[in-house]
């Protein structure tokens, strides 16, 4: 099963849900990533009960500070 | 306003461009762009406003140059290093641009400040150039709530993002990142590095989304998230929804006054990151 990750394919064997996707992915800091899930984002409540299927694309967007100092 | 010869002259390949033409050059030559944090990011945007014409540009910083600035924050130089970085930044612009009119306040944004330094001038386009996410959360919140545009961006090792917010035209900061992570959870530049051009690449870009929103040119990136990533050289831009239940620019925003995410300290310096 296929989706897309950033941009990128990843091949995965079931569907699984946002918490072990984010394992799968390999997701930096999974604990403050932001993620959306085909445009919409997913709430971090409800990462459990969204699951990553066939076709799905998906982002991680990242925290990223940096700048003045 | 009608432009002098040395303008037409010194502008003349921005006024060649049919985006920008005398009109629209007049237009950056009364814009006010206001800078918060003259470090890796709005040393590059800083200069190339200024550069630009851009008759106003109010800067912000409290800090002062340090010898490790000097890789990436191309606006001070060597002999600036202990000076504060906004005198620093004030004197390159005056060598580069004199027209410009530089307006330094060497201050740490807080929620007591941060208003009055946007209404100072009531600039009209603010550009986070900052280091640390209560800040950040900080230019957002105030940006929604005085209803002015800002250009959010980021940089790390050899990563950067940006995104702009254009109030009622998509998500603020707070929409896709909803709170700042705890205090040293995410590493930041002094902690984890970043390539010295990452500034200039992700400053140069908010300030070109500063002199589009001046001259009302072309698209800018509200509802988006670009990424840059130098070492594999992909730029991607990440579509965002505007988020209903944001808690600053939502339907029932829960934020309707600032505050501080850290007690404001003029004692950073022991402390502090990026
Ligand atoms: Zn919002």
């Amino acid at each position: 099963m296929k989706v897309q990750v950033n941009g990128e394919e990843l091949v995965i064997e079931k569907p699984v849900n946002i918490k072990e996707f984010l394992v799968l992915a390999k997701a930096e800091q999974p604990e403050y990533v932001t993620v959306q899930k085909n445009d919409a984002f997913v709430e971090r409540s409800k990462f459990e009960e969204t699951f990553v299927e066939e076709g799905d694309t998906i982002e991680f967007l990242y925290f990223m500070g940096g700048g003045s100092r | 306003m009608s432009l002098t010869n040395e303008q037409l002259e010194r502008y003349s390949r921005h006024i060649i461009l049919e985006q920008v033409g005398g009109k629209g050059q007049e237009k950056i030559l009364s814009g006010k762009v206001l800078i918060i944090g003259t470090g890796g990011l709005g040393a590059p945007a800083a200069m190339y406003l200024a550069a630009a014409g851009v008759g106003t540009i109010g800067l912000v910083d409290f800090d002062v140059v340090d010898l490790s600035n000097l890789q990436r924050q191309i606006i001070h130089q060597t002999q600036d290093v202990g000076k504060a970085k906004v005198e620093s930044g004030r004197e390159t612009i005056a060598a580069m641009n004199p027209e410009v009119k530089v307006h330094t306040y060497n201050e740490q944004v807080t929620a007591a400040n941060i208003q009055d330094i946007i209404r100072d001038q009531d600039y009209d386009f603010i550009l986070d150039g900052t280091d640390n996410f209560p800040a950040k959360f900080l230019i957002n919140d105030a940006c929604v709530l005085l209803k002015k545009p800002f250009s959010h961006a980021g940089i790390i090792r050899f990563q950067g993002q940006t995104m702009t917010y254009v109030p009622g035209e998509g998500p603020c900061y707070r929409c896709v990142f909803k709170e700042p992570p705890p205090k040293d959870a995410v590493p930041t530049c002094r902690q984890a590095g970043v390539l010295g051009v990452m500034g200039g690449v992700l400053g140069t870009l908010q300030a070109t989304e500063a002199l589009k929103y001046i001259l009302g040119a072309g698209q800018l990136l509200t509802g988006q998230l670009l990424t840059y990533d130098a070492l594999t050289m992909a730029f991607r831009k990440v579509k965002l929804p505007a988020n209903e239940d944001c808690a600053v620019c939502g339907k029932q925003p829960a934020i309707t006054e600032l505050f501080d995410y850290e007690p404001p300290t003029c004692k950073l310096r022991n402390t502090r990151v990026g």
